[in-house]
């Protein structure tokens, strides 16, 4: 009568798996579009890589034990998008860390001014910026997240995510304040 | 702190990462530095700007059902033989087991035993695992209230690893009962409550049934039982909490 017994766990207990899984992973579904939506840049792309990093999560599921489901998830998602980037799109530039910074706005700032911010332009200056950056600033900004969750996540040092962090703001306020010197100020 | 040392330190400052001394020893340089103020503030402007809602893509509606097909696409893998053998195996394994509580002159505790994982495994179809979904009990107790006879203890065990996620209402012997759904890393656990002002208190029982496992007591008018697929130890660590 054991041999019955054994047997019907399987079933059963992929059942409370699938279950535990809708309850805690499938609601961060928005995270996890909004970070492969930025780092795919292409809405077709990232509900793809969504899809693939779910199912990957699923499979997963049985070694994680838990914890925050959403920084677990948003890990597979990057690296997801990674291997995604890799196979469908011509490599992007590398990002060399040590590379002298060009572009760094550290001479006299000029103020910015939240009203005068061109929505537009700050986001295609995101998306403009190298994927590493890019993630690193829409971990931040966007999820909220620590710099030591960030780093968990990029797999990098803590150190290296707050250089990127301030490499990653430089360029976009130089992006902003370039168009409102070339704009003016209405 | 010299100004150099600090505008290394800037973003990490905006950014609430760092402690509270050397937070002290920017804003003091602040106070001084026109131009570390200035970065510090078009750091804050940045961040404001990026967290209006219109830079957080949200996924489109039909994302949600895409996914869940998957999911369930991708258990199915297991081949169709092997599915239909699981199923007549558990057919009659619960025939066994149905068959041997009768055939030993079962008990009625054998009986609610079985409704209740009866109840555990309905509460696994999508959407009944819960009715009132939150970490708070102060929202959840409420819930409760007018849709009972009585008031079923609400607690949470956060600090202790086994957060409260919700609650419902379910049927046990054929009367309306309070479900506590707990959360122990990646399992859930559901706590039924009901009063029995008519039994007298019994000791903490454990069993396994198909698979799960499941702890029932009754203290003080008070009957209740776990049911989850957790591990043993975890569940009689909840009981022991919710005993006390």
């Amino acid at each position: 009568m054991h041999g019955p017994a054994k047997r019907e766990q399987a079933p059963v207990q992929e059942r409370s798996k699938l279950v535990s899984f809708e309850v805690f992973v499938v609601p961060h579904m928005g995270a996890a579009y909004n970070l492969a939506r930025w780092l795919t840049r292409n809405e077709h792309d990232a509900e793809d890589v969504v899809q693939e990093a779910y199912l990957r999560a699923y499979r997963f599921y049985d070694a994680y034990h838990g914890g925050d489901f959403r920084a677990w998830l948003l890990t597979i998602v990057r690296n997801t998008c990674y291997t995604w980037l890799q196979q469908n799109r011509k490599p992007s530039a590398l990002l060399d860390e040590d590379m002298a910074e060009l572009d760094s706005a550290k001479s006299n700032p000029e103020t910015l001014l939240l009203r005068n911010i061109d929505a537009k332009l700050l986001r295609q200056a995101i998306e403009e910026l190298p994927l590493e950056f890019r993630e690193a600033i829409v971990l931040r900004e966007l999820e909220g997240l620590s710099y030591k969750e960030i780093a968990a996540i990029a797999c990098v040092p803590l150190g290296t995510v707050m250089s990127r962090l301030a490499r990653a703001r430089d360029r976009l306020q130089s992006r902003l304040a370039g168009q409102i010197r070339k704009g003016g100020i209405a | 702190m010299s100004c150099e040392d600090a505008r290394g330190l800037l973003h990490a400052y905006v950014d609430g990462e760092l402690d509270l001394v050397r937070s002290l020893e920017i804003e003091k340089h602040l106070e001084s530095c026109k131009t570390c103020a200035q970065t510090v503030q078009n750091q804050q402007t940045l961040s404001s700007a990026m967290r209006s809602s219109s830079f957080y893509f949200r996924p489109p509606r039909e994302l949600k059902p895409r996914i869940d097909a998957a999911l369930r696409r991708s258990e199915r893998k297991v081949p169709w033989s092997m599915l239909a053998l699981a199923a007549a195996l558990l057919i009659a394994g619960v025939f066994v087991d149905r068959l041997v509580q009768f055939g030993s002159g079962s008990n009625s505790a054998n009986l609610v035993a079985q409704e209740v994982l009866d109840s555990h495994l309905r509460s696994l179809m999508p959407g009944h695992l819960s009715d009132v979904q939150s970490s708070d009990r102060h929202t959840v107790k409420p819930w409760f209230n007018g849709k009972l006879d009585f008031s079923p203890p609400v607690a949470d065990f956060a600090e202790q690893g086994f957060p409260l996620i919700g609650g419902r209402l379910d049927s046990v012997e054929g009367r309306t009962v309070a479900v506590l759904v707990y959360q122990r890393r990646r399992h859930l656990i559901n706590v039924y409550v009901w009063p029995s002002p008519n039994s007298g208190d019994s000791a903490t029982n454990t069993t396994t049934r198909q698979g799960y496992n499941m702890i029932h007591w009754t203290r003080a008018g008070t009957t209740w039982w776990l049911a989850s697929d957790v591990n043993a130890s975890d569940l009689q660590n909840l009981a022991g909490m919710l005993h006390q």
